[in-house]
């Protein structure tokens, strides 16, 4: 992750011919890392006795062939993106957040806690209200492991994880009982929300919801909060140096502490997302936290790297692993595999990416140093 | 209420938590030795997906158990020596690897589960008790250390075993010194790539192994079988301080504790609500647990940190 940030510096104060071939030479080898996952997509379609040609085309077409489609795929990519962006902001401040799952949960929760109080108060005050409380349940979640780090030396990659867990069993102890829909069929679920806190479609005649909105203005205001003020600058410097930054004269404990914080707030907005822009609208249990969360809080860390830990570019990375999601309904349909195919390929193109890195840095010296040689003839 | 508290149910709750501890203890022993050593490995999770589906594929075409074990842990091998390429050679960061051979296993197993199973079919589990003939004549006592499958026992013997490679052989001296300074053992003529790719392959043929087990303890696959045991079984390296009897311990408790559990809701002694709310206290234990020794044990030096020569 630091690795990808020096390179960025190193960008910076290149010259010019390196300005201009420099980034190809970079991109050369992740581009590479995906053209090979996908292959070892293609040879897995082809063992299970499908065209990879025609599953890929369908993978493509399902995700961004049309307004629907596309629209489909925004869906899938929210709470990528709220994930992914928190994730830039907790990775940025030098702290691993694996603890997206248990966040979103408990986002969820809290939302879900705040729109059965108040069923009856107004649509535009009550939207707002839910996602708001919805980013609290997700960044007092986040909030308990950062200060454990900070203040006790407690793992974060562990203690997230064990957040993870107690989240997942809160939420069923939550829908055993006390949230259950009242009646005979007992199911881990909510009864339908007040409709009072659905997400409003948007107009254009397609599925999509304000929680692309939420969302997109998430990803600014990460990108303004890590970028453009003291705090994000205080929150990077930690993340670089902890103990120049100790020496500085800056508190350290408190910005690991804001940054999971941070982090776990855009989760849990994820996860009143997916309550309230659901098409139940209701908190739904059943099937354990992986089939609520859709390992949101995993592919996200995915997206946040592949954009570079940078909020913007993470909107765009999350778009395009939404199209992944999307696609991999219609790839099922036309060639009958499941669509698990495209979790596995995730992984695969993770993998190959994180592991291509190495390669990626050697190419860019080798690109630097040919430059050079140029340079001096 | 008082029907759980019959020595004969407590007796077969706490075989039972033996039995359910024991795809955490081989699980938590391998990710030990791999940490001993520098690489963390945030797959196990994946790994244990693999090594169960293999287990109960095997299991169920072939009918027999025992080969079954025999394929989760070839696959933990070989998904070893692929982690082991990405980490060491690739020097991949080892976090985000970890989650992805994680999504990996989860969407290959569930693919070929869906492609190959389709429905549920249950297998039989590995019916090997070597000690059986003891367990009658010694009474609860008996019922409780010798009702085993030979897999339990094998686990349990893995501790001393682990604990001795570990402090007691020049390997494990080895895998020490590349997990704590890296630099100096490469200094001295340790290779360091090639300690750890042992080190990782030893991890992962017993996350696979453990996967495998919990698949013949279980008796079928789903989805998502292992349901988060990968990653508990990383909290309980730290849990356990890095040393295999802290491991174990650790296992023990997680097994314990779910085993009560399930056998209170059997009993009908506590309603769906307290048992989610039992089933997080060894979480909740593990995260006060890390408070109270975070301070006092520090992790291998080297964790994380891929080795270069020039730096």
């Amino acid at each position: 992750m630091l690795k990808m940030t020096d390179n960025q510096q190193r960008f910076s104060s290149g010259l010019d011919i390196g300005r201009l071939l420099r980034p190809f030479a970079g991109l050369a080898v992740p581009a590479g890392a995906v053209i090979a996952a996908l292959a070892v997509g293609a040879i897995l379609l082809g063992v299970f006795g499908a065209n990879p040609l025609t599953g890929y085309r369908e993978l493509f077409t399902g995700a961004f062939g049309g307004p629907d489609e596309l629209a489909a795929t925004a869906l899938k990519s929210i709470p990528l993106m709220l994930v992914g962006v928190g994730i830039c902001i907790a990775f940025r401040t030098g702290v691993i957040n694996i603890g997206g799952e248990g966040q979103i949960i408990m986002g969820a929760i809290l939302a879900t806690l705040v729109a059965l109080a108040l069923p009856d108060v107004p649509r535009p005050i009550l939207v707002p209200l839910v996602m708001i409380a919805g980013g609290i349940g997700g960044g007092i979640w986040g909030a308990i492991p950062g200060a454990l780090k900070a203040y006790s030396g407690v793992n974060e990659i562990l203690s997230t994880i064990m957040m993870n867990i107690i989240a997942g069993f809160f939420m069923s102890f939550l829908l055993e009982d006390w949230l259950i829909e009242p009646g005979a069929i007992r199911i881990q679920q909510t009864k339908r929300l007040t409709h009072n806190a659905d997400l409003p479609i948007l107009p254009g005649g397609t599925r999509l919801h304000l929680g692309i909105v939420v969302a997109l203005i998430v990803a600014i205001l990460g990108y303004l909060l890590l970028f453009r003020s003291s705090l994000g600058m205080r929150l990077r410097a930690v993340g670089h140096n902890p103990h120049a930054s100790r020496a500085a004269g800056m508190k350290v404990e408190l910005s690991i502490t804001q940054a999971l914080a941070f982090s776990g707030a855009c989760a849990g907005i994820a996860g009143a997302v997916l309550v309230f822009g659901s098409e139940s609208h209701r908190l739904i249990g059943e099937g354990g936290p992986l089939a609520f969360t859709q390992s949101a809080g995993f592919n996200g860390i995915v997206t946040a790297l592949f954009g570079g830990l940078h909020p913007l570019f993470t909107v765009l990375s999350s778009y395009l692993f939404g199209g992944m999601l999307a696609g991999g309904i219609s790839l099922q349909r036309a060639v009958q595999v499941p669509q698990a195919l495209v979790i596995a390929l995730n992984g695969v193109v993770v993998v190959f990416v994180v592991g291509s890195l190495k390669l990626r840095t050697r190419v860019q010296r080798w690109a630097e140093g040919d430059i050079q040689m140029e340079d001096r003839a | 209420m008082n029907d759980f508290f019959t020595v004969a149910i407590i007796t077969a709750t706490l075989a039972s938590g033996i039995r359910l501890a024991v795809p955490f203890l081989l699980a938590a022993l391998g990710e030990a030795v791999g940490q001993r050593a520098g690489v963390l490995n945030l797959g196990v999770e994946g790994v244990m997906l693999i090594g169960a589906f293999a287990a109960y594929y095997t299991a169920l075409e072939s009918g027999s158990a025992a080969f079954g074990l025999l394929m989760g842990l070839v696959v933990g091998m070989v998904m070893g020596l692929i982690y082991a390429f990405i980490t060491v050679v690739m020097h991949a960061e080892q976090g985000i690897s970890g989650i992805g051979i994680y999504l990996f296993g989860l969407g290959f197993t569930d693919l070929l589960f869906q492609k190959q199973v389709g429905t549920p079919r249950p297998i039989s589990g590995l019916q090997t008790k070597p000690f059986d003939w003891l367990a009658d004549d010694t009474g609860r006592a008996g019922e409780l250390l010798f009702s085993h499958t030979i897999l339990t026992y094998v686990a349990f013997l893995l501790v001393p075993v682990i604990y001795f490679l570990i402090t007691r052989t020049t390997f494990g001296l080895n895998v020490r010194a590349v997990g704590e300074n890296p630099q100096a053992a490469d200094t001295l003529g340790v290779s360091v790539n090639g300690i750890r790719t042992a080190a990782i392959v030893i991890g992962n043929t017993m996350a696979g192994l453990a996967g495998a087990a919990l698949a013949l303890e279980i008796g079928i696959f789903q989805q998502n079988l292992t349901a988060g045991r990968g990653f508990i079984a990383i909290a309980l390296v730290y849990f356990g301080a890095w040393r295999p009897v802290g491991v174990m311990a650790g296992s023990l408790l997680f097994g314990i504790v779910s085993s009560t559990v399930l056998q209170l809701q059997v009993q009908d002694v506590i309603s769906g609500s307290v048992a989610s709310i039992a089933n997080m206290a060894p979480a909740v234990l593990t995260v006060i647990v890390l408070v109270v020794v975070s301070r006092r044990i520090g992790q291998p030096a080297a964790l994380t940190r891929p080795f270069t020569r020039d730096s």
